[in-house]
């Protein structure tokens, strides 16, 4: 007999006395189903948001970045803030689906999939920026290593922002085929359950031929894990490369040791809340309480406080050492242009302080962080707060240079910086609204898979052998 | 393409399949495969399979980006172009980690995910026989192949005594082939008949 125990303390992940079956089911019925009206409106709203955004950038590559407000010293404003603010909701995805899946975590199997999606359409979105930012972008490939006729003159491998290329690349990549292939499985499920033509040959295709063959899921099985197992250091990498782009420079504000625990923490933290704004509506619209449950939504509000206390630790640890280092361009930088609520930019700190660190403080109460409509609102907070403390590094730090001659004056986005940045809401909306309706939501196999140990009717079975003395123990699992 | 004759059980939990297999392998019978709709954990042991040396092979192609990574920077920084960046050494090691870093990783990830579909046999347009469709819904379907000598009445009664849910004898093409899901053509069997 093989014996799946899971302590009663826990709460069941997957609730509803749900078999086998009625998981398929319950997961797959919405792909088959027709798209809602609201489906339809979204999806529109959307795609609108994305044609703005398309014609932002197209101004800006016909025009040149002068269609930006950009100016003498803030050479890096709305673009890489929006760059660095995608990369960081980004990394949730690969968070949940491979470091939890080493450290063990059952909850993880609700909401990976979903995250996964994400975390590859923020890249998607992120990519956008650096890149356009580079003016005349036809020649963005300049940024590959490959032998040429202009010497060869190689990239600057020393360069931090040549690292990022890389990193992004890699993890944009990599994130890709961790979830595509967590995909496969679960394209063939709807693909064997498809009535249309149409279905059965785009859901064929996709599947890839998949049977469920137990030599399959060995390889699979050891597929993922060795891929959590890379994913793991390369989530940690990805944003401390992201924060080398300021940390190797010797700006004040941005040329300090802590950046890289720090953009990772803060990373995590905006990773989480997009999941949870996202997780909140999809669970809600497609039916899904009962795999993303209110025991999945407090796990995730727990690593929100956590990781908003680690970057309201680094606020604090950079206020303290611009007062230690006693240099006078830090001093200036952190208690002038950053902490003093009247000066140019003093807004955007107190409003990345009001939001990452003060308000996540809710969620020390479990009755806050069980309760959706708080929820869904501190996520939302919490994405405002990190654009905000992304703003606060990039602008505060250069809009006064060390010559006060060169101060810029005020910066404030222009249109089409504005549409380009609601331009990728409406890539990343849209590939959503896609991923959404036509992809499964919920990773069906992992959901099956961990059925037997966390469903609520087999936890119920569980309890009469936990009421077992040894001895009947002994003699009703151990042969 | 060779066809052979099978026959297909059908069980619907894996408690009841683990002792099934035991007692199908202990029979004699050779079991083709067993088909689940999730990882079953200890089945490829119970069918007597060896460990994958997929990670084996992800290590490998792991170290070939590391190496990539610093055979090419390195060439590149001291003999090809060597730029003086301000006066500090041409071989900058450390500087170079993370791009040996992720280097690793995406040879890694990208050769192991190949490799995975290669050896699975995974591709778009890969057609390959289903013996049942609910084997990736709720089923746990068991594939046996018939030789001369199997008694398949016999056999079909056993696996019902233990516990098989459904049994039925299939006809079927071991391997993959190109084909369409929406489409039930196998185009090298139709050449057959018309040889025929």
């Amino acid at each position: 007999m093989h014996l799946k125990y899971e302590s009663q303390l826990r709460e069941p992940l997957v609730s509803g006395n749900k078999n086998y079956h009625q998981v398929t089911e319950d997961i797959v019925g919405p792909i088959e189903a027709k798209p809602t009206k609201l489906w339809y409106i979204g999806f529109y709203i959307a795609v609108a948001l994305l044609m703005f955004g398309v014609y932002s950038v197209y101004r800006e590559v016909t025009y040149g970045i002068g269609q930006w407000n950009l100016n003498k010293t803030i050479g890096w404003g709305w673009d890489i803030t929006n760059f660095v603010w995608w990369v960081g909701i980004g990394h949730a995805g690969t968070l949940i689906s491979a470091i939890l899946l080493l450290f063990r975590q059952g909850w993880r199997t609700g909401v990976n999939r979903a995250a996964e999606a994400m975390t590859i359409f923020a890249v998607m979105c992120a990519g956008q920026f650096p890149i356009f930012h580079m003016g005349r972008v036809w020649m963005a490939f300049f940024v590959l290593p490959y032998p040429n006729s202009r010497g060869p003159l190689w990239v600057n491998f020393n360069s931090p922002l040549l690292w990022d290329v890389f990193a992004i690349s890699t993890y944009f990549t990599v994130s890709l085929l961790f979830w595509y292939s967590g995909l496969i499985p679960d394209f063939a499920t709807v693909r064997d359950r498809a009535k249309t033509k149409l279905r059965k040959r785009l859901y064929g295709t996709a599947a890839f031929g998949w049977t469920g063959s137990t030599k399959h899921w060995q390889r699979h099985e050891s597929l993922s894990l060795v891929l959590a197992g890379l994913s793991t250091p390369l989530v940690l990498s990805v944003h401390t490369i992201v924060s080398f782009d300021f940390a190797t420079s010797v700006i004040p504000g941005w040329h300090t040791t802590i950046f890289p625990p720090y953009f990772v923490a803060g990373a995590i933290f905006s990773g989480f809340a997009m999941v949870q704004s996202l997780m909140i509506i999809v669970r809600k619209v497609f039916n899904l309480q009962d795999y993303v449950t209110l025991g999945h939504i407090e796990a995730m509000n727990k690593v929100i406080v956590l990781t908003g206390s680690i970057v309201g630790i680094a606020y604090l640890t950079e206020l303290f050492m611009g007062w230690y280092s006693q240099n006078k361009y830090e001093g200036y930088t952190f208690w002038y242009s950053r902490a003093y609520l009247f000066s140019p930019y003093g807004w955007s700190y107190w409003g990345m302080m009001a939001c990452n660190v003060l308000s996540p403080q809710i969620f020390w109460s479990r009755k806050m962080r069980r309760n959706l409509f708080v929820t869904f609102f501190m996520s939302v907070i919490v994405n405002i707060g990190m654009w905000f403390e992304r703003f606060v590094i990039i602008v505060t730090s250069l809009y006064r240079d060390y010559l006060p001659s060169s101060w810029s004056v005020y910066y404030s986005p222009s249109t089409y910086e504005i549409g380009f940045y609601l331009g990728t809401f409406g890539l990343f909306f849209t590939c959503f609204f896609l991923f959404a309706k036509y992809f499964p939501t919920i990773a069906i196999a992992e959901i099956k898979y961990v059925l037997k140990t966390t469903g609520d009717n087999y936890k119920e079975d569980m309890s009469k052998v936990e009421k077992m003395k040894v001895d009947e123990f002994v003699h009703e699992y151990a042969h | 393409m060779a066809k052979k004759k099978f026959v297909v059980a059908c069980f619907d939990d894996e408690d009841v399949l683990f002792p099934a297999v035991k007692k199908v392998r202990t029979a004699g019978y050779k079991i083709q495969d067993v088909y689940t709709p999730f990882p079953v954990h200890g089945l490829d042991h119970a069918l007597g399979m060896r460990e994958t040396s997929l990670h084996t092979a992800g290590f490998i192609y792991g170290i070939t980006g590391t190496t990539t990574a610093i055979s090419c920077i390195s060439w590149i920084f001291t003999k090809d172009w060597p730029l003086n960046i301000g006066g500090k050494p041409h071989f900058a090691l450390p500087a170079w980690i993370p791009i040996m870093f992720e280097l690793t990783v995406l040879f890694a990830a990208v050769g192991m995910v190949l490799t995975f579909c290669y050896l699975c046999q995974l591709a778009p347009f890969v057609k390959k026989h289903h013996f049942h469709l609910r084997a990736t819904d709720d089923l746990f379907v068991m594939a046996i192949e018939c030789t001369d000598k199997t008694n398949v009445d016999d056999l079909k009664s056993f696996l019902s005594n233990n516990g098989a849910v459904e049994t039925d004898v299939q006809i079927a093409e071991e391997g993959w082939w190109f084909g369409r899901y929406d489409n039930d053509e196998i185009p090298f069997q139709k050449s057959q008949i018309v040889a025929a």
